[in-house]
């Protein structure tokens, strides 16, 4: 069994899943990533599958080299995500469908195989992510918004599901960030959603990995089925 | 040909593991009629659960291979595959089966 903790990140060729492997790389931990690219290099240690997160064979297989090659998993990090803004009546069909596959059918998928492996150890952290575009009620992420509101409360199911077997489960609900995510948004739109903030400001990776690094901690082993908005949403 | 004494080798040590775990709770036999899901089983939710999730890992570890036991096809069956030891092994052999036919 490895020494070294293993996180396993989800969307981590880019974005806040690239920031979040380098900055647990750094803090001791072994990251296991994936995304459907590969990853640019310069990760250490760090292990890259690539796979879509709804794929449920590929999903499975990944878990199962994670057994065979690290023994043991701690942390998951339900990074991965996608959105489309834009008014319910200009959607289509399988753009929410994709949405929701990402989103809710992804995040489900590696907290059932995360748990299998965190079981045996009766210890292991999942963290999902949810957005405040949800609370907000945002128009124009009619999509978006409520396959994240279905992760914030699959995080709290799973929270009481998981807590026999050790398992705490809690979601960061971050503001918009500077990534590709919001790239399509126009500014009037994203000064408008920030106004909606108590602290009208972009929000920054470090606000993300303070939130995580705060589920993380052994000593927040009584903290489960919560969802950390940022920003004072 | 999937040997099902391996198999059955394999719930038994779930078994083991889950009796471990729950040294106060009700003895269970390893035999095939023992029962580990619905009227009459010695397991409560949290045992079904600990104990299919053990049989994976330890099957994935045995054979060489992810096997994920929760299917559609599984739930809806009249007799559930996880009702017995005895219908768990068939169960196992048979996806282990398939999975090697491709």
């Amino acid at each position: 069994m490895a020494e070294q903790p293993v996180m396993v990140i989800t969307g981590t060729r880019k974005g806040i899943g690239r920031s979040l492997a380098e900055h647990y790389c750094q803090h001791g931990y072994h990251v296991v990533g994936c995304s459907r690219e590969p990853a640019a290099p310069g990760l250490n240690p760090y292990t890259h599958f690539c796979l879509d997160v709804v794929d449920e064979v590929a999903v499975a297989r990944m878990f199962f080299e994670v057994q065979k090659r690290c023994g043991r998993l701690d942390v998951l990090v339900n990074n991965a995500g996608i959105a489309s803004m834009n008014h319910c009546l200009l959607t289509p069909l399988a753009t929410v469908r994709r949405i929701y596959e990402t989103n809710v059918l992804g995040t489900f998928l590696f907290c059932r195989e995360a748990a299998k492996l965190m079981q045996p150890r009766k210890w292991g952290r999942i963290v999902n992510f949810a957005t405040v575009a949800a609370p907000l009620k945002l128009e124009g992420e009619a999509a978006y918004a409520s396959s994240k509101a279905a992760v914030a409360n699959l995080t709290e199911i799973l929270a009481r599901e998981l807590a026999p077997l050790g398992i705490t489960v809690n979601a960061v609900g971050p503001t918009p960030v500077k990534t590709d995510l919001i790239r399509s948004v126009p500014a009037a739109k994203m000064q408008t959603l920030l106004r909606r903030q108590a602290i009208q400001r972009f929000g920054e990776f470090a606000d993300i990995a303070n939130v995580v690094d705060f589920f993380l901690q052994p000593s927040s082993d009584f903290v489960t089925g919560q969802v950390i908005y940022l920003g004072g949403v | 040909m999937i040997n099902r004494e391996r198999i059955e080798r394999i719930i038994h040590s779930a078994l083991d593991e889950w009796q471990q775990l729950n040294p106060d709770g009700a003895k269970v036999a390893k035999v095939p009629g023992t029962v580990l899901f619905g009227e009459g089983s010695t397991l409560d939710s949290l045992g079904l659960v600990t104990l299919i999730a053990a049989v994976e890992r330890e099957i994935a570890q045995e054979f060489d291979r992810p096997l994920t036991l929760v299917s559609e096809k599984a739930m809806s069956q009249r007799t559930s595959p996880f009702r017995t030891v005895a219908t768990l092994t068939d169960y196992i052999a048979s996806l282990l089966e398939e999975d090697s036919h491709g």
